[in-house]
């Protein structure tokens, strides 16, 4: 058994912030997301957290802002100063390894890696195939690149006539 | 109205930069609003709406910036809401009315090509700022062109019908891009921070010349071309277009949630 991390510590600090649960697929934690980048205890006792939004436009993003400040306050921080970063950008492969489980179980196909967008050779018309977490049968067909939150495209399956998201890679 | 001293307004080089990045994507994310729940499908609703949403996550990014560094109290809303146009500084391209889908479709292959290269020229910007918003709005544009790429091949290589108003959409909106391209003088004061619009040209036509082709669409010849949207001078619907974005703003200033 390892002894919980000292209370107001950098450690429990952290540990408070990437248990907040996402506001939009609360199966998933901050912290299973990778989008708290650091949380340091500053020189006047404040607590600051650097949060790296997943799309720019993101509207859980206010969100997640505010819960984290709550999860901190509760977690003995005085003083909370959120910062936004946008760099490096997020990307789908920071999410976990226990992140991806969640969100198959929770019937969103988790991401394949990423190719980088920028830079990369040629138009990318090639769309892999999305394993269906209902059924798991690769013969599926994507419906829309732009689902019902930005960071999620639209899929069905074939073989059980089940519609379901996919997490985009990015 | 517009006092003559806010249309004249002299801002700091990388201020005026940022500002016309992000009223080009505040524009186009409020004209691309204006397709939900009246796209040919209910998933292209939902397409244009995150598209919009990614440009309007851009637009506040850059606009923040550019009242940061203006340093002149203005935040993100009071530059969204309480300009009048000549002060906007967007591209004429992305003030015009939707259209029909194909004249939608051929602007977003446009723009979201012009993007795609000038985000990618800017990942190397020595502004921190510029370059990590650069960073991240690559990856959401890859996706738009990628959306426009699609429409645009289904429309252009479809039935004569469709591809009669893909190519119209495309004449229609033809005029308008050369404006994208034009060497203004905001990035010439701001080396190795911003993009030379000409210079990213080459690259937008390597991508868009064979989408073009593979659609059976001609790139038009226009005899006349838009100028001046960097400048504040804009169509007329741009007026309109603003009396409706900013309407609930100014009705109830210093209004919130």
């Amino acid at each position: 058994m390892v002894s919980a991390p000292a209370a107001g510590s950098r450690a429990a600090l952290l540990a408070a912030a990437r248990a907040v649960p996402d506001p939009e697929i609360p199966v998933l934690t901050l912290g299973d997301l990778g989008v708290i980048r650091d949380v340091r205890v500053v020189g006047d006792g404040a607590v600051e957290v650097d949060i790296t939004p997943t799309y720019t436009g993101c509207p859980a993003t206010a969100v997640i802002a505010s819960d984290v400040q709550v999860a901190l306050r509760d977690a003995g921080a005085d003083q909370v100063r959120v910062h936004t970063v946008l760099s490096p950008p997020w990307t789908t492969d920071w999410i976990s390894e226990a992140g991806r489980s969640k969100l198959h179980a929770f019937g969103i196909a988790p991401p394949g890696p990423t190719v980088p967008a920028a830079r990369a050779a040629g138009p990318v018309r090639l769309v892999l195939s999305v394993r269906c977490p209902r059924c798991g049968s690769t013969d599926t067909r994507e419906i829309s690149r732009f689902g019902s939150t930005p960071c999620k495209s639209l899929w069905t399956c074939r073989s059980c006539a089940e519609p379901f998201d996919s997490f985009k890679a990015i | 109205m517009t006092s003559p001293a806010a249309g004249t307004r002299t801002l700091p080089p990388l201020a005026a930069y940022a500002l016309a990045l992000g009223d080009d994507a505040l524009i186009l994310a409020q004209r691309l609003g204006e397709w939900v729940a009246r796209a040919p499908q209910l998933e292209e609703d939902i397409a244009l709406a995150n598209i919009a949403l990614d440009l309007l996550g851009q637009a506040r990014t850059l606009l923040s910036y550019a009242g940061a560094v203006e340093d002149a109290g203005r935040d993100e809303d009071d530059l969204a809401y309480l300009r009048d146009d000549r002060d906007f500084r967007n591209v004429q391209l992305v003030e015009l009315p939707n259209g029909d889908f194909a004249v939608t479709m051929a602007r977003q292959l446009v723009f979201s090509a012009y993007q795609y290269e000038l985000y990618t020229a800017l990942l190397d910007s020595a502004d921190l700022t510029v370059a990590g918003l650069a960073g991240k709005a690559v990856k959401e544009v890859a996706y738009h062109r990628d959306h426009a790429t699609q429409w645009v091949l289904r429309l252009g290589d479809g039935t004569p019908l469709s591809h009669a108003r893909m190519q119209a959409g495309l004449d229609h909106i033809w005029p308008y891009v050369a404006e994208l391209f034009d060497t203004g003088d905001t990035a010439a004061q701001l080396p190795g921070v911003a993009a030379d619009p000409a210079a990213l040209r080459p690259a937008w036509e390597q991508y868009v010349t064979p989408v073009l082709d593979e659609a059976a669409l001609r790139p038009p010849e226009p005899r006349w071309r838009s100028r001046g949207g960097r400048g504040g001078l804009h169509t007329e619907h741009l007026g309109h277009l603003l009396a409706e974005m900013q309407h609930l703003h100014r009705s109830h200033p210093g209004a919130s949630w």
